[in-house]
């Protein structure tokens, strides 16, 4: 043992600032045979830290479907990868970066895309959309606005720097998110199917090769500070936060698909989340290898770094691959040329174990294998979540008038348009996007070719809170929907599971219901979970975040030419309501907006009922019968006409009158229902009977305004211009 | 026409640019990567838009100083007409084939969003395939478009018919309605003393596709097609 390896004590105060256990430490002990050093210690600490083992998850997470014919890859690699015909493979993953957008938002949310980018182009693809999941605080929160400023700025300053379209995505805010924000952010790319790239190390002997950024002192124990809860000194953990580099990650990401085009890689990993120490570890584990690392051929931005910084540190744009030991000069020419840093920094050994050296001395020596498979996994205690009780329309008073109400949903925070924020992404780089923001899902075409890709990010938190299994079958749903609704066949899921602290039963409960609601609509739609992310500990001084399990969902277009969008297209075509409406007014954003209250149970997830309508759906937009569709979804009915009709710059009449409750019928929030518009309602009609869906003729297009019975009136500029202005001028307020 | 795109580190609209061009010439177009110290005889030279070199300085300070710059700056020089786009405008500024200067956005956001524009002169190979006073829809992506130069600058390209292309409402009104990011005078586009020379922010290769929902800038590249035929 050399000093630096006996210099720092180990005392239960560093394990304990290491986040692990005494048991957990006792488990070192026991596979190292003898005391950690502390960067030994630092290694334990970051891969067995929550973000980098799910040990909380695991369990619950090998519940989900994960097959199907369409899946090459599914959960345990940088990104999932599906099969899309012609030769060709979608790839995609959600990942999370709450904790350093809450702490810095710009570079937070900006790594968060940098991050997650090169988790998609490591897999040897193009990336060719990105989408986030955002939720904010309240409004009124002193740090909303800031954090929103920063975060919108952030997503757009590296999207659009290194030339990915952001094409789609959700925001919210509650309360709930006050003191933890979430920043979620997906890549979907597009790689030939036999060429995907994997992260299983092989070869004793061959070399270890770094490329990209310079490794600093930033982010030094990231994945440890997701882990953890916050405090009031969370503004303390400012240096955990990365600073990005989008145009070194556009260097990275034509250099790698450069090399990736030759026949020069045996394995490839980014290094995100404990940088060196996690992607050497999992790669030498999957390969059933050894790795050797020499850190002083470890290309390093400052001086004097030491083994335990520069193993740790979460420097961004940086990747690590084994290469085949004739292809080095190959390799380093292309990343030459991108005027990328190139180093062989160590080689694929057979002992099995991580082994670092630094001049000339062992500073690290851990058995790969005990180090992950040893792993916590914990079956944690959990409370079973009931669903409320279900509250009845006639319970909740109608509004004085269904204008004025319609106006206040279209102009709340959850439901106002996003304009503010995706006219700051370049949506159209790359010159591919078909249908941009501001729909059900996006579509990008596949470069080249008329298919498509249908993306989409949902989660309805309010839902999840009120019943957890419910939240998950219904977020699934709506992603499926938002897919279906394009005309898409939805593909695969990835999900980005954000709670609290798993350590608290009814938080751990929420994370039960939300997989196996999750779980149950997977598998009824065949609608596979082929990679995820899981973000726990978002609570700040015990106040939870709502449970907000995001999915995001990819469909495939077979032919752009037949997709639709949610604009009413032309007047007097026939608007049909596909689905049941029972008036479900329970956790409904009408509830929340006109009458303050949050309560009830949420609308119930009848997986039967959509496959059946939806397949319905799909299938007369792809007979060309269907002019344009939309999911109804917050707000029901009324506010998704209203949706359609600002989209089309177009009015309707509402012709067909209810039995149920004015407010239950135009803002109850049942699911699997479509409104779409056809020049043939008739036919739609008597098919949707002959498939046993449930379809009524709600009305017909044209017009300047919205017409409902009862002689009332909604014009359309007024109310677009509720719609448009609320978040511009919260955004404008000092 | 054969047409050449120049190509940055960090340019990312370069293959947008190539598959307009080659839609409209048919022929294809020459990439020209950023470290080359010669120029294939083409046509047409076109410097896409992206961010050359991260552009954390100032847009296209770094690129106007590249070595293959200076090989567009001469070719300018023979007459041979160059288009820049978004990036590719800053850069001809920073590089003095044209004046001004794009500044930050008035808002200090980043825009992407389709503007309406005026073409304000049909006397130009460029123009050529519009109408003076036409009313075109061409997106915009930009954090830096804010075009600006003195006042006798300004009423020298004025007076010399060089401004191409200004922002405008849809009913053709040139003034602060109409203008996405504060620039002078409304300017999206100018010409060099020659007219062989274009500047613009908006992005005619997006506006080239009816599927991305407008052909408005084709018509500038079928415009070129014809006169460098």
């Amino acid at each position: 043992m050399n000093d630096e390896m006996t210099q720092s004590e180990i005392t239960p105060e560093v394990v304990a600032e290491h986040g692990l256990t005494p048991d957990e430490y006792q488990t070192v002990l026991d596979i190292m045979g003898r005391e950690p050093n502390l960067t030994e210690l630092g290694i334990f600490s970051v891969m067995w830290s929550e973000h980098c083992s799910y040990k909380s998850s695991r369990k619950w997470l090998k519940t989900l479907p994960t097959k199907g014919p369409q899946v090459i890859q599914g959960p345990g690699e940088n990104a999932g990868v599906v099969d899309i015909g012609g030769g060709r493979a979608v790839v995609f993953k959600i990942e999370s970066h709450n904790h350093p957008s809450f702490i810095e938002p710009y570079q937070g949310a900006a790594t968060g895309v940098g991050g997650i980018l090169r988790d998609v182009f490591t897999m040897g693809a193009r990336p060719v959309a990105n989408l986030n999941a955002l939720r904010f605080g309240a409004p009124d929160h002193p740090r909303t606005r800031h954090l929103v400023d920063g975060v919108v700025a952030g997503i757009g300053g590296y999207g659009n720097c290194i030339g990915v379209p952001t094409v789609a995505g959700e925001v919210n805010f509650h309360p709930a998110y006050n003191g933890n924000i979430l920043v979620n952010a997906m890549t979907v790319g597009i790689a030939d199917a036999d060429k995907i790239f994997y992260s299983a190390a092989a070869g004793v002997g061959n070399p270890v090769v770094y490329v990209g950024s310079r490794t600093g002192r930033d982010g030094i124990h990231g994945a440890t500070m997701a882990s953890a809860e916050f405090s009031e000194d969370s503004e303390e953990k400012r240096p955990t936060v990365q600073v990005g580099d989008p145009f070194t990650e556009k260097l990275l990401l034509e250099a790698c698909l450069e090399l990736m085009a030759t026949d020069s890689i045996i394995a490839i990993q980014d290094m995100g989340a404990a940088g060196l120490t996690c992607s050497s570890v999992e790669m030498a584990d999957k390969g059933g290898v050894g790795i050797e690392l020499n850190l002083d051929a470890v290309p390093a931005r400052e001086d004097a770094m030491t083994p335990y910084e520069l193993m740790l540190s979460e420097s961004q744009e940086r990747m690590l691959m084994v290469l085949k030991p004739e292809a080095e000069a190959t390799a380093r020419a292309i990343f030459e040329k991108w005027e990328l840093d190139f180093a062989v920094v160590g080689r694929i050994t057979e002992t099995g174990a991580l082994v670092v050296t630094e001049k000339g001395k062992t500073v690290v020596d851990i058995p790969v294998a005990p180090l992950v498979e040893a792993s916590p996994e914990y079956d944690r205690p959990y409370d079973e979540i009931a669903a409320p009780a279900i509250i009845r329309s006639e319970n909740v008073p109608n509004p004085d008038d269904i204008s004025a109400a319609l106006t206040q949903l279209m102009s709340s925070p959850d439901l106002c348009s996003r304009r503010w924020i995706w006219e700051q992404y370049d949506h159209m780089v790359m010159g591919d996007t078909v249908q941009p923001p501001g729909g059900d899902a996006a579509v990008v075409r596949i470069h080249g070719t008329q298919q498509g890709l249908a993306v989409t990010t949902d989660c309805t938190p309010r839902y999840c809170k009120a019943h957890p299994e419910t939240g998950g079958r219904q977020a699934v749903a709506e992603a499926w929907r938002n897919l279906t609704a394009v005309g898409a066949t939805p593909l695969a899921l990835t999900n980005n599971l954000n709670f609290g602290n798993p350590e608290r039963r009814p938080i751990m409960g929420q994370f039960v219901g939300c997989v196996k609601g999750i779980g149950a609509a997977a598998a009824a739609f065949e609608f596979p979970v082929v990679s995820g992310n899981v973000s726990l500990y978002n609570e700040t001084n015990g106040e939870a975040i709502l449970p907000t399990p995001v999915i995001g969902g990819v469909g495939l277009i077979p032919d752009i030419s037949k997709c639709v969008g949610i604009a009413l297209p032309a007047s007097d075509q026939a608007i049909i309501l596909i689905g049941e409406t029972t008036g479900w007014l329970g956790s409904s954003i009408y509830l929340r907006e006109i009458c303050r209250g949050e309560e009830g149970a949420p609308p119930p997830v009848d997986l039967e009922a959509e496959r059946r309508n939806g397949g319905f759906v799909r299938d007369q937009i792809h007979r060309g019968a269907v002019t344009a569709c939309h999911d109804l979804s917050d707000g029901g009915l009324l506010v998704g006409l209203a949706e359609m009709a600002l989209a089309g710059r177009m009015g309707a009449t509402i012709e067909a009158t209810s039995t149920l409750q004015p407010h239950a019928w135009y803002f109850g929030e049942d699911q699997a229902r479509y409104l779409c518009t056809t020049a043939a309602a008739d036919d739609l009609i008597a098919r949707a009977r002959e498939a046993g869906v449930p379809a009524m003729l709600l009305g017909r297009t044209g017009g300047g305004e919205l017409n409902l019975p009862g002689g009332i009136t909604i014009c359309l500029d007024s109310l677009r211009e509720s719609h448009e202005s609320w978040l511009p001028d919260y955004m404008a307020k000092a | 026409m054969k047409a050449a795109v120049i190509v940055f580190p960090g340019s990312n609209c370069d293959r947008d640019a190539q598959v307009a061009l080659e839609e409209a010439s048919g022929l294809p177009v020459a990439m020209v990567w950023h470290g080359q110290h010669d120029l294939p005889k083409v046509d047409l030279i076109v410097v896409p838009g992206g961010f050359s070199y991260g552009d954390y300085l100032r847009g296209g300070a770094m690129a106007a100083h590249s070595p293959i710059m200076r090989e567009v700056t001469a070719a300018a020089d023979r007459g041979v007409p160059v288009l820049g786009i978004c990036n590719g405008f800053q850069v001809l500024t920073e590089c003095g084939m044209l004046p001004g200067v794009l500044m930050r956005n008035a808002n200090l956001k980043f825009i992407c969003r389709s503007v309406h524009l005026r073409v304000e002169t049909s006397q130009s190979i460029f123009t050529a395939g519009y109408e003076e006073g036409q009313i075109v829809q061409i997106p915009v992506a930009h954090n830096e478009g804010n075009y600006f130069a003195d006042a006798e600058t300004l009423d020298r390209l004025e007076g010399d018919g060089r401004i191409a292309f200004r922002y405008a409402t849809p009913d053709g009104d040139i003034g602060p309605a109409g203008n996405p990011n504060g620039a002078a005078r409304n300017i999206a586009g100018i010409f060099n003393e020659t007219k062989t020379v274009l500047g613009m922010m908006p992005h005619p290769e997006r506006a080239a596709d009816v599927r991305l929902g407008g052909t408005d800038g084709k018509a500038l590249f079928d415009g070129l097609v014809e006169a460098l035929a």
